[in-house]
Parts: C-alpha cells; sequence; structure tokens
C-alpha cells in the first residue's frame, strides 16, 4: 500500500480509466441529448446537440395513451421492490439455513443452488411460462414476481454472508434463552447479516429492472408490463406504423433516473458491507 | 412457519380463483367477455365501437409488438393450453404457420359468407386456396413508390412507370447528385422482396393436394433478383437496409430521394421524416410490362380466432364485424390508422388522403386501383425459415455488390426453406 496521493497514479492507468468512463458514459450522455431533440432533429442534427424539447417530449411520453408510461413505471417498481424484498428474505432464511444447520442432504441442495447460478434466467423463461400456465397464472402480476422469488445467487451469497456474520455461539446463546428457529432468525441472525442482505436486495432488484425476456414471454395486457417491454413495443410498432424513437429515448431516460437515485442511497450499505468483510478476513 | 402456509394458500387461492373465472363465464347466457390481440394502434377505441353497441359480448385489446413476437406469443400460449385471446391480428403470412401449429380456427361456418366483400387477393390468404376460413381479411398492403416531388422536378425528372425508367430515373439521380439516391435494396426486409416478387408474378409456395411446393428460385423472382443485383452493381441505387436510423436521416435530409413502399408508407414518413412533409408524391410501383399491371402486398393481416377461445361463434361474429361493418371500416382506417381489405371501404371510410399527403387527393384511388392489381401469393408454413434466410443470403449479396450474388441467393433461399420443410415432416413435392 505504497499509494500515495497524485503523483502515485501512472497516466497510463489514468489514461485507461478515463476510456473506461468515457465508453460507460457517452451512451448515457447520447440518451440525454437525444431526449432533448424532437423528432425531425433526432435524424438531422448533430448527434451531441443538444436541443429544446425535453419538455415537449416528456410531455408526449406522458400522453401516450392515457399515461400508459407511468402505469409501466409503477409495475416495474412492483415487480422490482416486491420481488427483490421477497427474494432477499426466501435467499436470507435458505442461506442462513445452509450456513448454520446441520441436515441430511445439505451438500448437495447447496450444489444444487451453486449449480443454479450457472444458469442463466434468460433459459428458464420458456419452461416456467408452461409451469404457470399450468396454474392458469400466465398474464397476471403474479407470473412475473413469483419466478423472480428464487435467486440461487441470493441464496449463494446470504449463506456466504451468514456463516461469516453471525456466530455460531450468539445462536446457542439465543437457543438457552429459549428462542425457537424463526426468533432466533428473525430476531438475532437478521439484524446481523442486514448489509449482506442489502448487497442481495440491490442486486435483485436491477436484476428484475433489467428483466425482459420473462415479462415479455408471461404478459400479454399491456397494463401489465415493466418498462423494458413497454419501451420495446413502443419501438415494434409494426412496419407500417412510425416507431416512436423520441418517446422510447425519453423513456429510457426517465426510467434510469430510479435506479440512479437507489445507488445513491444504499450504495452507504454497501461500503459498510465490504469494509466489514475486510476486517473479518 | 404459520404465515408461510398462509402465504401458500392465498397463492393457490389466487391460482383457482384465476382459472376458475376463465372456465365459467359466458357459459350461462350472460356476457361474453373476449380478448383481442393486435398491434395495431388505437385498435381499443375501434373495440369501443364494438362494445357500445353489444352490451352481451365485451372485447378487450391487448395491445401487443408488432409482427413476429405476438405470434411467438399466441404460439407458447397454444403450446401451454392456456394464455391465448380469443381473437388474433395475424399477418396473412403468418397464417400457414398457425394454422400447422393448430393455432387458429377454422371459422367457414360463421364467416364463410363474408367472401364477396373483399378481393379474391386477400381471400385467398384466409383460406390458403381451400374451403376453410382461418380468419377474416383486416388490412392489406397494397405497394406503391413514394418519390420527392420537389427534386424530381428539380432534375426535370417524371415519375417511372416501369422498371426499365425506374432504373433510368435512378442512374440520373444519382449522376446529378453522387450523394443522392432513388432507393435502396433492403436485405432486411424479406416482406418488401416478396412483395416486389409477388409482382412480378411469382409465388414462393404452392399446395398440391397434401403437399407443399418451394418455388423460391423460379424465373419470376430471379427476375426480380438480377435486376437489383445488376443496380446495386453499378450503384445506382444503395445496398443499406432500410428502417434504421441512417436511413431515416437520408429520408429527411433529402438523400434518399424515393421509397417503394405500400399504402401505409404515410405513416412512416411522418415518424421518419417529418420535416419533408408535402414534399412526397405517391405513384403506382413501376411495372414489368406497362400493357399489363400488377401489383404486390407488402403486409397486411387478419382476424383470426385462436382455438383456444370458449366463445368461437362471439369472436367469429367480431372479426366479421370489425372487417365489414361500414362504421367498423371508418374506425379502422380513421383511427387505427390501417388500410381495411374490404372493398367497398375505398369509397365508404377512405375519403381524404392521409395527413401527410395532404394535397395528393386521388391517394386512396391510387391504392385501390394497386389493391385491384394485386397478383395472387401462397405463404408456406415456414416463411420465418425463408424470411431468415433472405436476412442472411442478401445481406452478403447486398454486402458483396455483385450481381451474381443476388441470383445465387436465392438458390440458398431455396434449399434452406425446402430442407426446413422436409425436416418438420412436410409432404414435398
Amino acid at each position: 500500500m505504497s499509494t500515495t496521493r497524485g503523483n502515485g497514479a501512472s497516466p497510463a492507468a489514468t489514461v485507461i480509466l478515463l476510456l473506461g468512463a468515457a465508453y460507460c458514459l457517452v451512451p448515457v450522455l447520447w440518451v440525454l441529448v437525444a431526449s432533448s431533440k424532437s423528432l425531425d432533429e433526432l435524424f438531422s442534427t448533430f448527434t451531441f446537440a443538444p436541443s429544446t424539447h425535453l419538455l415537449d417530449n416528456l410531455a408526449e411520453l406522458s400522453a401516450y395513451r392515457d399515461g400508459l408510461y407511468w402505469r409501466w413505471m409503477a409495475n416495474t417498481a412492483l415487480y422490482a421492490g416486491v420481488g427483490a424484498l421477497a427474494s432477499t428474505l426466501v435467499s436470507a432464511m435458505a442461506g442462513f439455513a445452509l450456513a448454520k444447520y446441520e441436515f441430511p442432504g445439505k451438500k448437495s441442495v447447496f450444489n444444487l443452488v451453486l449449480s443454479g447460478v450457472l444458469v442463466p434466467g434468460v433459459i428458464l423463461a420458456i419452461p416456467q411460462y408452461l409451469l404457470l400456465a399450468e396454474a392458469g397464472l400466465t398474464n397476471t402480476y403474479w407470473s412475473v414476481l413469483l419466478p423472480s422469488v428464487i435467486s440461487p445467487y441470493g441464496i449463494y451469497l446470504c449463506r456466504i454472508f451468514a456463516a461469516a456474520a453471525v456466530p455460531s455461539e450468539v445462536l446457542e446463546a439465543a437457543r438457552i434463552d429459549g428462542a425457537g428457529d424463526w426468533r432466533s432468525f428473525a430476531r438475532v441472525a437478521l439484524p446481523m447479516m442486514r448489509s449482506g442482505l442489502v448487497t442481495v436486495f440491490l442486486f435483485q432488484f436491477v436484476a428484475i429492472w433489467n428483466n425482459f425476456m420473462l415479462p415479455y414471454i408471461m404478459l400479454g395486457d399491456d397494463h401489465l408490463y415493466p418498462i423494458t417491454v413497454g419501451l420495446n413495443g413502443l419501438l415494434n410498432q409494426g412496419a407500417n406504423q412510425p416507431a416512436m424513437y423520441t418517446s422510447v429515448i425519453t423513456g429510457s431516460l426517465v426510467s434510469i433516473v430510479p435506479l440512479i437515485a437507489l445507488f445513491l442511497t444504499l450504495q452507504r450499505y454497501w461500503r459498510v458491507d465490504l469494509a466489514a468483510g475486510a476486517v473479518k478476513a | 412457519m404459520k404465515r408461510l402456509v398462509a402465504l401458500t394458500a392465498i397463492l393457490l387461492l389466487a391460482a383457482t380463483g384465476c382459472s376458475g373465472t376463465d372456465d365459467n363465464e359466458g357459459e350461462s347466457g350472460g356476457k361474453v367477455e373476449l380478448t383481442y390481440w393486435s398491434w395495431a394502434p388505437n385498435m381499443d377505441k375501434v373495440a369501443e365501437v364494438w362494445n357500445a353497441a353489444h352490451p352481451d359480448i365485451h372485447v378487450t385489446v391487448n395491445k401487443q409488438d408488432g409482427g413476429d413476437p405476438a405470434v411467438t406469443k399466441l404460439l407458447t400460449a397454444i403450446k401451454a393450453g392456456s394464455g391465448a385471446p380469443d381473437v388474433m391480428q395475424a399477418e396473412y403470412q403468418k397464417i400457414p404457420t398457425l394454422v400447422a401449429a393448430n393455432a387458429i380456427a377454422d371459422i367457414a361456418k360463421e364467416a364463410g359468407s363474408l367472401k364477396s366483400k373483399f378481393p379474391d387477393s386477400a381471400w385467398n390468404s384466409v383460406t390458403l386456396g381451400q374451403s376453410a376460413v382461418y380468419g377474416v381479411p383486416q388490412d392489406s398492403g397494397p405497394m406503391m413508390f413514394f418519390y420527392r416531388a420537389d427534386i424530381f422536378q428539380q432534375l426535370n425528372l417524371q415519375a417511372p412507370t416501369t422498371w426499365e425508367q425506374y432504373a433510368d430515373v435512378a442512374r440520373k439521380v444519382h449522376a446529378a447528385n453522387p450523394k443522392q439516391y432513388l432507393g435502396t435494396f433492403s436485405a432486411n426486409d424479406p416482406g418488401w422482396f416478396s412483395g416486389l416478387s409477388q409482382q412480378a408474378g411469382a409465388s414462393w409456395w404452392g399446395v398440391k393436394g397434401d403437399a407443399w411446393s418451394v418455388n423460391i428460385d423460379d424465373a419470376n423472382t430471379r427476375k426480380v433478383a438480377q435486376y437489383w443485383g445488376g443496380l446495386v452493381q453499378e450503384g445506382a441505387v444503395l445496398n443499406t437496409p432500410m428502417y434504421t436510423p441512417e436511413w431515416n436521416a437520408a429520408l429527411n435530409d433529402g438523400t434518399q430521394v424515393g421509397w417503394l413502399g405500400a399504402v401505409w408508407g404515410p405513416g412512416v414518413l411522418s415518424g421518419s421524416a417529418p420535416a419533408t412533409k408535402g414534399k412526397w408524391k405517391a405513384a403506382l410501383l413501376p411495372q414489368w410490362d406497362a400493357a399489363k399491371p400488377a401489383n404486390g402486398n407488402w403486409g397486411g393481416s387478419a382476424t383470426s380466432v385462436t382455438t383456444q377461445t370458449k366463445h368461437r361463434k362471439q369472436a367469429a361474429q367480431f372479426a366479421g364485424w370489425l372487417n365489414t361493418d361500414p362504421a367498423a371500416l371508418k374506425a379502422l382506417a380513421q383511427t387505427a390508422n390501417v388500410y381495411p381489405a374490404a372493398t367497398d371501404a375505398t369509397a365508404t371510410a377512405l375519403t381524404t388522403p392521409p395527413a401527410f399527403f395532404a394535397e395528393q387527393t386521388d391517394f386512396y384511388a391510387l391504392a385501390a386501383q394497386a389493391a385491384k392489381a394485386t397478383n395472387p401469393f401462397t405463404y408456406g408454413p415456414n416463411v420465418n425459415v425463408a424470411y431468415n434466410a433472405y436476412n442472411d443470403a442478401f445481406g452478403k449479396a447486398a454486402e458483396s455488390r455483385q450481381a451474381a450474388a443476388f441470383t445465387a441467393a436465392l438458390g440458398t433461399m431455396q434449399t434452406t426453406t425446402l430442407d426446413d420443410l422436409k425436416k418438420a415432416g412436410f409432404k414435398t413435392a
């Protein structure tokens, strides 16, 4: 750890980091600039020359089929908020059980969860559709919420975190004091795992927020769509309709605002989490 | 633990509750609920007209993504056994696919009498030339030629009426300004190319008894491929796809001077190049033989009834109303922005030209003329395979800018499509 402030950084590293930052930020800048253009400016003026039509575009976006866009926003918030909360709770319980209990088949259960981490969710969308169709649940809020609740990666993270953050002695003490399984999980382990759970929540929230394939397959009624599927629909109006470019671009811009806000408010927990891990290691 | 059990119980209740309502509704002579998947804009407003007049059959429109995605979704729902709508907007080229997957129902009994209301080419698309009726024709897309009248006037050019003239005009436009092109060969739009081939007399599939034939690499289509390959090779037209931001920009700044589109073109132009309003004119497609005018379709769809519906009769009744009733045709044309397939729509519903072509009073008269001249064309059950092969093979050909590659691409399309039919277990001739 000999790095000192200022003169220690090599110019090459700085350039590479700057390039990386540009690579990430230029598309965002593009969305910002493009959403301020009117439809005829969009394809004719210089790419990064901003214009003055942001408010017009927002008004047009809001007016689309009586504010359907905001309904999509609310749906996404519901899917991501409720889904991530439920998923975090399930992951915490499963991770806690896998870390702190001894039971036959524990190892194979954990291995199964681990292999689940390797299977991309996209592959599961069709089988999940067929399953939920059996229950008559497709094209409902449940069809997107239920599959989001189980997250192998979340369970994996929670197991690691429960093993590191919850000392077995504390659980023993709780047990001696007469706390049952549920009570020692909810009252003792859960608070100790809090910062790890924020990480799981954030991961899952972003994953559901960005999820496209699952709601795309599950939902037929566009009043249930999340923002991703809704915006995609605005672009695919069929060959004989104008694609609603300005609305899609403005909609994309608005849709990243809540994510940025969420990260800014929750990132301090994330930092605590990383620091805690460093001390314990 | 108790809470968990309760949660599970609620979930199960929700599940049974859902399927319960699906099964029972409308059976006792009460109100029938129909869902209609469509991607035409404002179709819900058209359905409102129906709902107001039919209190016992209520139609809910679920807006879908255009074209392929809705079909994929429908096929998944059919396979799953639930989740499909009662009524479905189905593109003509997808109907054989949907019939082969047993996704849409034969409504000959309910809608067979509507035949006289539609041009033969449209009716043929929903019957596949047999006695079954797999939907009621909703809209059609007779191809048309759009050009920048102002630039044509500057260059002292006339709208081409034959393909020979089109090539000539293309050369002159490009010679006058090397940045300007009369058009582009789009390897992204198989529907566009099949429309041009249809005009030349091609029909890519055929049914003989119970066997399918594939005739993509026939003399008619080869004529079209050779023609475009030649124009691309000499550089008279561009070789880049349509519906890209570059294409939009080119329409806006006048470097694309013309577009071989279809009757729905004004909607696209008003979205892609709003600043050029009033500068365009529409004309009939250039002809191969001016003495025998012919035309092709790009797009168009029918209203079909799915096999999963529990209310086939009511669904077919709605499909019939939507596409033949004067009030519905008017709403379709003016609110949902489609070009109705019904023959008398021109007289009743299409009296004023589209806003983007406000000054061209004969717009819909031209469209009707184009629709009337449309050649018959049969689609097969694996249009998606042929269209993907088009994208791949012609994508390479267009990039190579070699005329010979264009005709070779047809051969690739032909073998890919025929092989796929055989592999899928269809009898082929």
